[in-house]
């Protein structure tokens, strides 16, 4: 009896509201992101939106509705400083990673750590150590809750997603040296920004950001104790893939071009022979140390280095972009990302096509991808990982209402197993369902489903502040609902949603159904 | 040392994989019969396991020389010195109670100077290496741990079930076989009740993920069995395990009605500061390792003879105490096999005296007994594998080490 009660009560609440909305905007020709009336063709644009944001929501729609797909698609593959609403904008503006640029914060914290070294006495050294690693996790938990921020509410969502993809791609690991306080600016300055443009640029920028050389050990590597990590992975990893037709010899040749290449965390240049100090080279904390080089010919992919110093690193990066073999494997990973974790072919190759002819240019390579028929038909199959499941469920249950604590949020990523910079080994998390879809994985997003459904989980709650009047459980059974996804879910799934006795648990079944899963 | 035991065992060995006897010829499967089939359990202390602390190298006097604050005393009257294994080492004085019991009774063994011959010194590198068992593989797929290749050579034709008892499932236990993961450490009751997931359930019939979801609140019910089974004695008046205790009684639950090869991991070995001697910070994690092991061995019943626990860490520490009474990532260490049908009492493999001049790199021990090797040595007698299958589970090494433990 209740539970038929529920059910009869959302249904028509709803229905009436669409009703209303409708005949209103009929009426009087207002716009129609003012009323609560959504287009005829939100159920298309739901699967499509599912598909090229983190998920699909109400503001999603009404925002593609009101532009259309073409101009939306061009506008998403523009760069753009990332706009939040209110109190998201205030929050990131606050934070430490957004006062301090890298080289001073990074100073900063290396004389904190000195100074943490020089006290004395077990307990009280101890405790100073304690106070510089915790202020280092702060720096990443502050990282983390701005990436989480714009993922969740910046409209550049297709830039949001490649941040993610390029930091997944270019992984580091939080936990080595103090790469916690370079996370904001191997994203900020790196990441984001050139997340669209030329994959050569990115993939400059990301050789010289001191995260990458420390994570990758290039800081170590000096002639004569040559450390080949960077290298390898630079060729495995980041351009050719690992069957693209380098050798060992290649990776040795390689990792003598980095040779000198590294971190200098000390305010003073080191002193530099006269005749070398030409080719000395220091931008921030990034150093090129002419005296840790490796001197003399090299060849790569069987062809001359050229240049001499630091433009060797340029001329073997130039080679690694330019090989067809980098194409074909971005391409992959990208297709892979967005679309299907076994890509057609024919699509990659198209893919490749693209970018030769924009020479790497990231944006036109998506865009073949994204109006490729193969994207446009593709039904909603791609299991999603953690990020996804949970951004795509939190976007959903609370659309552009901004959840002042994020805490929770980076707290189910974690509990799923797929943290941001907590990868360790360099090859990123898996972009595949194999890697994700375990039964300690779906019981897990089980209980989340059932978190995020039941009440606010902690979202509304702030450090000192009494919970908001907001705070309340999500309402799932929207207008979104009855117009786009109701339709997209299987008999099974209906079933189930009817035999839920109140919304909460209405909306854990919806989180937890398999259409959820996937996109 | 030993290395008459090991040319013999290694003797025997050979003779055994040169018959090439069948699976249920294998030593162990014949011992048992159809009693219990065998169980393989991994132990793997993630940070770096001081394995001199737990293994001392008595006779050794170089060893006392550059650990002037943190050595363990040569086996004396006092009950804070080591406790003697052979004339070359002891063990840890915390093992008192729980595991020098077992090395007495013969179910523990120990294989000094083992692990990966992996040189980062890196914790994750290292870990992630022994994990996926593909060194000097040449191309190494990172989406493939050794224990699921195993799981998937076991699983021609035979009912074998992998289990990791960890949150997230762990690189030895990822591949193309599918296992299923749940940790033990903190049980807390579901919030999904009963009739929720069975709810959920029936949204996934037919779906591509109805295995994992049916798998996984099975799963889960059955530790919640388990739960009950531990409130009952804890209601009887038994002693409340905690930690790692605690944990292995379940897993041991788990693993002696279903399971058959399992992966655990326990944490907190990284011993840069203060580590301790006979007391303090690592005695106290050796106290509670000990104690889960015995847990385990008695909460196995008659399955503890077809068992094999390996405990191992990603590599020991320097041998020189450093600045701050701790020590700094090393290289070789130690494996501790144990199991009631495994030869114990002996500290078996490869080994040389401890001085100045045998370290590794003026600074570490080195690594005699490559890990895969002397896994494959026991998997060969354990499950009866042939040496082709055991170069799929070890891509590129260098053929199964028999010290004949099982």
């Amino acid at each position: 009896m209740q539970r038929a009660h529920f059910w009869v009560r959302i249904s028509t609440t709803v229905l009436l509201a669409v009703a209303l909305a409708g005949l209103q905007a009929c009426a009087s020709l207002t716009p129609v992101e003012k009323s609560t009336a959504l287009p005829a063709s939100t159920q298309s644009q739901y699967v499509w939106l599912n598909r090229v944001t983190w998920g699909a929501n109400t503001t999603a729609v009404r925002q593609l509705e009101r532009v259309g797909q073409t101009h939306w698609l061009q506008h998403q593959l523009l760069p753009h400083d990332a706009v939040l609403p209110e109190p998201a904008r205030a929050t990131v503006q606050s934070m430490t990673i957004s006062q301090m640029g890298l080289t001073d914060l990074v100073l900063k914290m290396e004389q904190r750590r000195k100074d943490a070294d020089a006290v004395k006495g077990d307990a009280e050294n101890k405790a100073a150590q304690q106070a510089y690693q915790n202020e280092l996790t702060r720096l990443s938990i502050e990282a983390a809750t701005r990436h989480l921020l714009r993922a969740l509410y910046s409209s550049s969502q297709v830039q949001e997603q490649m941040s993610w993809f390029w930091l997944n791609y270019f992984n580091v690991h939080f936990d080595k040296h103090n790469l916690r306080a370079m996370l904001g600016d191997y994203e900020d300055s790196v990441l984001r920004p050139l997340a669209l443009g030329r994959f050569r640029d990115l993939l400059g920028a990301v050789t010289y950001h001191p995260a990458m050389l420390r994570y990758l050990d290039n800081e170590l590597n000096a002639s004569g104790h040559i450390n080949e990590n960077f290298a390898r992975e630079l060729m495995e990893l980041h351009t050719l893939g690992v069957d693209g037709g380098y050798t060992q010899n290649d990776v040795q040749e390689l990792a003598k071009v980095l040779t000198g290449v590294g971190v200098n965390l000390n305010v003073d240049n080191p002193s530099v022979h006269k005749d070398l100090t030409r080719f000395y080279v220091r931008r921030g904390l990034f150093e090129f140390n002419p005296h840790r080089h490796e001197w003399g010919p090299k060849t790569l992919l069987g062809r001359t280095i050229t240049g001499e110093g630091l433009h060797e690193v340029e001329a073997a990066l130039d080679i690694l972009t330019s090989h067809p073999a980098t194409a074909r494997f971005v391409s992959r990973k990208l297709a892979t990302f967005w679309l299907s974790d076994v890509p057609p072919q024919s699509l990659i190759d198209r893919m490749a096509v693209t970018w030769k002819a924009t020479d790497g240019r990231i944006a036109s390579v998506l865009e073949s991808l994204f109006t490729s028929a193969e994207f446009m038909n593709a039904p909603p199959s791609k299991f999603k990982d953690p990020m996804r499941y949970v951004l795509s469920s939190v976007r959903l249950a609370y659309d552009s209402k901004v959840v002042p604590n994020v805490g929770p949020v980076l707290d189910w990523i974690n509990r799923l197993g797929e943290p941001l910079y907590g990868r360790q080994t360099p090859d990123g998390y898996p972009l595949v369902a194999s890697a994700w879809d375990s039964s300690g994985q779906m019981n897990t997003r089980f209980e989340i489903a059932k978190t995020i459904g039941s009440d606010s989980a902690g979202l509304f709650k702030t450090d000192g502040q009494p919970m908001s009047v907001e705070a309340a459980f999500p309402q799932l059974a929207s207008a979104l609902y009855f117009q786009a996804i109701q339709s997209t879910l299987s008999p099974a799934t209906l079933t189930a949603l009817e035999q839920a006795n109140s919304p909460q648990e209405w909306n854990t079944f919806l989180l937890a159904a398999p259409e959820s899963m996937r996109r | 040392m030993h290395r008459r035991d090991f040319l013999r065992n290694g003797f025997r060995s050979t003779a055994v994989a040169a018959l090439g006897l069948p699976y249920m010829q294998s030593p162990l499967a014949a011992a048992i019969g159809n009693a219990g089939s065998p169980k393989f359990l991994f132990v793997f202390l993630r940070g770096g396991m001081d394995a001199a602390s737990l293994l001392v190298p008595t006779s050794s006097s170089f060893y006392y020389e550059v650990r002037p604050d943190i050595a363990i005393d040569k086996p004396n009257s006092d009950m804070a010195s080591a406790l003697t294994l052979t004339t070359d080492w002891g063990l840890h004085p915390v093992f008192r109670d729980s595991l020098y019991p077992l090395f007495r009774k013969g179910e523990l063994a120990f294989v000094p100077f083992s692990g990966s011959a992996n040189l980062s010194r890196s914790h994750f590198e290292t870990q992630d290496s022994i994990e996926l068992g593909q060194l000097n593989s040449g191309s190494i797929s990172y989406g493939s741990g050794f224990l699921n290749r195993l799981s998937a050579q076991l699983q021609d034709g035979k009912a074998v079930f992998p289990m990791a008892f960890t949150d997230q499932l762990p690189i030895v236990f990822q591949g193309s076989l599918r296992v299923p993961n749940t940790s033990l450490r903190d049980l807390t009751t579901p919030s999904v009740d009963a009739r929720q997931s069975a709810i959920i359930t029936a949204m996934y019939k037919g779906n591509a993920l109805e295995g994992s979801v049916q798998s996984g609140f099975a799963v889960r019910e059955q530790i919640m069995r388990k739960m009950s089974e531990e409130m009952e004695s804890a209601n009887r008046g038994a002693i409340t395990a905690k930690g790692f205790e605690l944990e292995a009684r379940r897993i041991a639950r788990l693993m002696r009605d279903q399971y058959s090869v399992g992966f655990v991991d326990i944490g907190g070995w990284d011993t840069h500061v203060t580590q301790g001697g006979a007391t303090g910070y690592l005695a106290s994690r050796f106290e509670e390792l000990g104690q889960g092991l015995v847990a385990f061995s008695q909460e196995m019943g008659t399955d503890w003879n077809n068992t094999v626990v390996v405990v191992m860490s990603e590599f020991g520490r320097t041998l020189l105490q450093n600045g701050n009474r701790g020590t700094e990532h090393g290289h070789g260490s130690v494996m501790c096999v144990l199991g009631g049908a495994v030869h114990g009492g002996q500290v078996v493999g490869e080994q040389r005296q401890i001085s100045a001049s045998t370290l590794f790199q003026n600074r570490d021990y080195p690594v005699m007994n490559e890990y895969r090797s002397v896994l494959g040595g026991i998997f060969k007698r354990l499950w009866g594998m042939s040496d082709s299958q055991l170069k799929i589970v070890f891509p590129g090494y260098a053929g199964a080490q028999d010290l004949g433990l099982v």
